[in-house]
């Protein structure tokens, strides 16, 4: 698999996404430069979190309108593989390339915390070393984590099994309470129609060693590792 | 000429900061307030001359950056 | 500001009749309205350090692992394997009184500015924060304010927030204290440092442009608040946290070239402070030509320019055969890059502007005539003896009060709004152990990393308060494992021109400095904050500690958190010490009696063993001793783990509460052994409970749920915060 970070002025978690794919791979991923226009040595594209151009105006809203992104449509469109993780997921929906937006959580603080997911498909190419309905541990942070989408596009995801992510409590039920930011149906992570184009808000890359407190986020990375091994 | 956007969250989506920023006129004690919502206003300045043109190449700003028209609507004013 | 210049305005600059009387010796003329300026800032407390240089003096800053100790933009320490880790600790009080959010983010860009301008990668960030009495509203609005600029400009630069303390005190009403810590990694053989050289090097401004943000920010921070200083708010600077990663970004990439001869960021008193201090480090000269420097307003004057304390901007001296290499990378950034003078022969700072010479200054005597004070001091009389204090309540109400009350209650509410784990290496989290441990990428070994002072002891005994804020630091290295190894210091005091002030810092510094070398824990960086006080009203006196260690391997970092089946064995002496104990606070109203005396030799030892055994693999968790005492160090291991605990019967209140200092509770599964090794080295030990189950069974007998423990702990920020409103 070669992967790519996609490295926008602001984005800060690039590092800790380059740890987690290098774990699974046994390789560095390639850094891109937001001006690059070439992404056609990549398998996978990964846009890491952070605060592109500082979050102003609405996150990910002027890295989505960045010439670079012409090139993650191009990958997409030819059925390659693309992962969103916080102002990634941000800026794939600002782009067009998931549906719906992030809205301000609905405490107006930012979250720092552990969450908990529940994996709603096992069988995409990120997620199938989790089993269905497995929970896993992430840590978020985020001051815009509070997924929206109107009634008929959230009936369409859920109706085409494009929901791959729900926060849950440990036990897996999908609760309110589990749900800090406010999301629409507790999502966490949606995918595109062919499942390809994956965003998510918690950060399963900074959970990827036991001495960081799990390898929670780890079997993320295996899974697409896997999927995409030459 | 200047060219002013304001950009709100549509009706239908939950505006937390509006409904903060209504609950804490309430605790200063301003009655009859109903219900608040917030947006944000951004002024360009431009160098044409023709208002008709500036809005419409602002209301073009409008649709590809300064809005996202999932969640939000907006209205542009030339002066 | 076409003001003429004289006694008057130099006052109202800040400056003293003798201080202008020396201006005007050194100029031999009046000088002009933009040397006024130079000449007020530089020689400010901020700048000048005039009434705290002699007592600083007396701290010790060497040892064999420092490489550079204070002097510098921050401390540089030798932490093994070819690196260095970079830290200080700085205020922004006054700003974070007058606008909360603006201020603490602005101090926290500040701070990491000093550190990465030495060619450090920034990997965490701490702040120690006071606050007034939580019941007036205005401390609800300051405290709110302050942690979410913290967090809005931390989380956004991509730095961990992993840790830091929070007290509140009536003391601090109209004086909150914001002290921001960051720590930097670099290659120890590229360590950049401020001095300029090169007679005709380029001067290169890079950054942020110049707009009228914070102009006398640092005469501010050196004169007391009076009422009318929510007026001042209009030279309260605005922190652009996109534009200082971005910075980063760039100036790291540069230092990865040849190119930089020194650096400096510009901070208090902006361009003025930068350019006359690698000059005069340098003892070269200095030519400015102001017409160069980005501006983002139109028609600055040069007293403008030189005074503002826009955000994000850095100063650099660099190798003209290079610049553009690095006029290239601060574009790719998309940065402000421009050559704003050049470095000459004459020993002096001259500033043009628009064709004119606005200031001709000899940089020389402007920096060895800067005033120096001894001014007058008085002793903290000793508190009286407490003598005997009756118990009013019994040891389970007292718990429940002390794990809920504003200064022990938890700090979840904060901390889950700053990003903590961003970097992937913060191996023991905020609330997990005594100190924060963050790995170094790609390496096994760990920094430890903690603040702490305690300002009521110092308030009833400077010098043993002096010396009870570095043990406590060194205390919460050592029970993560870590061998401390310096640390910074941020000396918040009030009014130094008020002898019984003076007489604080003296004090406290004597006491420091006392605990520095018994502990081998030498001051490598710090800041001095005075005149913390509004309308006459001191605060307490607040030497914060910033203290950092390192660990050769992360995955032996202990935290407190409790796992069940586990013996407790308290190392250390308790007489049961109640004077200015929280305890007597809390559940008596009264804060009275000495603070608990320190005992460097007994420390160090105490110290000494525990770690030893900690390295050795042998305790499972460490919890130091602190405010609380015992039983709530046992409370908080508990919740923690979500642990029970039975406590070993017997003991009063002041066994239980008391503070005695140079304690730790250690968890083993082999107590025995544990006692045995303590004996032997000297160290007294006792077994005092054991884990297991959902109950805190109390010395009494009297028990309490881990439920009910963590509803009261929990309940204080988010009530108080979120609850109200």
């Amino acid at each position: 698999m070669k992967a790519g970070i996609i490295v926008f002025p602001g984005i800060n978690r690039e590092r800790d996404m380059a740890i987690a794919l290098e774990r699974s791979a046994g390789k560095k991923p390639r850094m891109v430069w937001h001006r690059e226009t070439d992404l056609s040595d990549l398998d996978l594209v990964v846009i890491p979190g952070g605060f592109s151009y500082g979050d102003y105006l609405r996150c990910g809203a002027m890295a989505a309108q960045s010439p670079i992104m012409a090139a993650i449509r191009g990958h997409a469109a030819r059925g390659g593989h693309v992962l969103g993780v916080c102002n990634g997921f941000q800026i794939l929906t600002e782009a067009g390339l998931l549906p719906g937006a992030l809205l301000r959580n609905q405490g107006l603080r930012f979250l720092a915390m552990d969450c908990h997911l529940r994996v709603e498909r096992a069988d995409t190419d990120f997620t199938r070393h989790y089993q269905r309905g497995e929970v896993f541990r992430a840590p978020m942070a985020h001051g815009d984590g509070n997924y929206f989408a109107d009634d008929a596009t959230l009936d369409l995801l859920e109706g085409e099994g494009r929901v791959i992510f729900r926060y849950a409590t440990p036990s897996g039920e999908v609760t309110p309470a589990a749900n800090r930011n406010g999301s629409a149906r507790n999502i966490a992570g949606i995918a595109s129609a062919n499942l390809r184009v994956l965003g998510l808000m918690p950060h399963p890359e900074d959970l990827v060693d036991p001495l960081m407190g799990g390898e929670d986020g780890k079997p993320l990375f295996d899974s697409i590792t896997a999927a995409l091994a030459a | 000429m200047k060219a002013v956007v304001t950009v709100m969250l549509k009706a239908g989506v939950l505006d937390p900061q509006g409904k903060a920023i209504g609950q804490a006129l309430a605790g200063l004690g301003f009655s009859g307030v109903g219900e608040v919502r917030a947006g944000k206003v951004i002024e360009i300045e431009l160098t044409g001359t023709d208002p008709e043109a500036a809005k419409t190449q602002a209301e073009e700003m409008a649709r590809k950056l300064l809005a996202n028209t999932v969640i939000e609507s907006f209205r542009v004013e030339v002066a | 500001m076409a003001r003429d210049v004289n006694q008057a305005l130099a006052r109202e600059f800040g400056l003293s009749a003798g201080e202008y009387r020396n201006v005007l010796e050194i100029m031999g003329r009046t000088p002009s309205l933009t040397e006024l300026g130079v000449f007020s800032v530089m020689w400010s407390e901020h700048c000048s350090y005039k009434s705290s240089r002699v007592w600083l003096k007396q701290l010790p800053t060497k040892a064999p692992w420092v490489i550079h100790g204070p002097g510098e933009n921050a401390g540089v320490v030798d932490i093994g394997e070819g690196l260095a880790a970079i830290f200080k600790m700085e205020s922004h009080n006054h700003p974070s009184f007058i606008e909360p959010y603006q201020g603490a983010a602005t101090g926290v860009g500040g701070i990491l500015r000093d550190v990465f301008t030495m060619g450090a990668r920034p990997i965490a960030n701490l702040n120690a924060l006071r606050f007034g009495d939580p019941k007036l509203a205005r401390t609800r609005r300051i405290f709110d304010g302050v942690v979410r600029g913290i967090g809005g400009y931390g989380n956004c630069v991509g730095v961990p927030t992993v840790g830091g303390e929070i007290d509140f005190h009536p003391a601090y009403n109209g004086n909150p204290l914001v002290n921001a810590m960051t720590v930097g990694i670099a290659d120890k053989t590229k360590i950049f440092l401020s001095a300029a050289a090169g007679i005709g090097n380029p001067v290169v401004y890079v950054g942020s442009k110049t707009g009228r943000d914070g102009i006398h920010g640092a005469t501010m921070a050196s004169a007391e608040f009076g009422a009318d200083s929510e007026e001042k708010r209009p030279t309260v600077q605005v922190g652009d946290p996109f534009v200082e990663k971005l910075l980063i970004e760039a100036c790291l990439e540069l230092m990865a070239t040849d190119a930089i001869v020194a650096i400096q960021d510009m901070g208090a008193a902006g361009l003025t402070s930068s350019s006359v201090e690698m000059a005069g480090k340098g003892g070269v000269g200095i030519e400015l030509n102001l017409d160069h420097v980005p501006q983002r307003e139109t028609d600055m004057t040069a007293y403008e320019m030189m005074l503002s304390e826009s955000q994000e901007r850095m100063l650099m001296v660099l190798r003209p055969d290079r610049q553009d290499i690095a006029r290239a990378i601060f574009e790719k950034w998309e940065l402000d890059f421009a050559v704003i003078g050049h470095l000459t022969d004459t020993g002096r700072i001259v500033i043009t502007h628009n064709g004119q010479v606005e200031a001709d200054i000899p940089l020389a005597p402007l920096a060895d005539q800067a005033p120096l004070y001894h001014r007058p001091t008085e002793e903290t009389p000793p508190q009286p003896p407490l003598g005997p204090v009756a118990d009013p309540v019994g040891l389970g109400a007292a718990l429940r009060t002390l794990i809920a009350c504003p200064d022990l209650c938890s700090r979840r509410w904060v901390w889950e709004q700053y990003d903590y784990t961003i970097g992937g290496q913060t191996v023991m989290r905020p609330g997990a152990a005594d100190a924060a441990i963050v790995k170094l990428d790609g390496r096994s070994r760990a920094l430890a990393l903690t603040t702490d002072c305690t300002p009521r002891y110092v308030q009833a005994d400077p010098e043993a308060g002096g010396a009870q804020a570095v043990a406590e630091a060194w205390r919460n290295i050592t029970a993560t494992g870590a061998l401390p190894l310096a640390i910074t210091d941020n000396m918040n005091f009030a009014n130094p021109e008020k002898p019984r002030i003076m007489g604080q810092f003296a004090a406290a510094i004597r006491g420091m400095a006392a605990a520095c070398i018994a502990l081998d824990f030498p001051v490598v960086s710090g800041n001095v904050s005075l005149y913390n006080e509004t309308e006459g009203k001191p605060i307490l006196p607040t030497p914060a500690i910033g203290g950092l260690g390192v660990l050769e391997d992360a995955a032996q970092a202990v935290g407190y958190a409790l796992a069940p089946g586990l013996d407790l064995v308290l190392i250390g002496t308790t007489q049961g010490w109640l004077g200015q104990s929280l305890w007597l606070r809390e559940v008596t109203g009264r804060e009275a009696g000495p603070p608990p005396p320190v005992d460097l030799a007994a420390e160090r030892r105490h110290g000494d063993f525990v770690r030893g055994e900690i390295l050795a693999g042998r305790i499972a968790a460490c919890h130091d001793l602190a405010d609380g005492g015992a039983l709530i160090a046992l409370a908080e291991m508990a919740l923690a783990g979500d642990t029970g605990i039975t406590v070993e019967p017997g003991g009063d209140a002041a066994i239980w509460f008391g503070e005695d200092q140079g304690r730790y509770i250690l968890a083993t599964a082999d107590s025995a052994g544990l006692l045995g090794r303590a004996a032997a080295a000297g160290v007294p030990a006792q077994r005092i409970g054991a884990s297991g189950g959902a109950l805190l069974t109390l010395p009494d007998g009297d028990t309490i749920s881990l439920a009910e423990l963590r509803r009261l702990h929990e309940a204080f920020l988010p009530g108080w915060m979120d609850g109200a409103s």
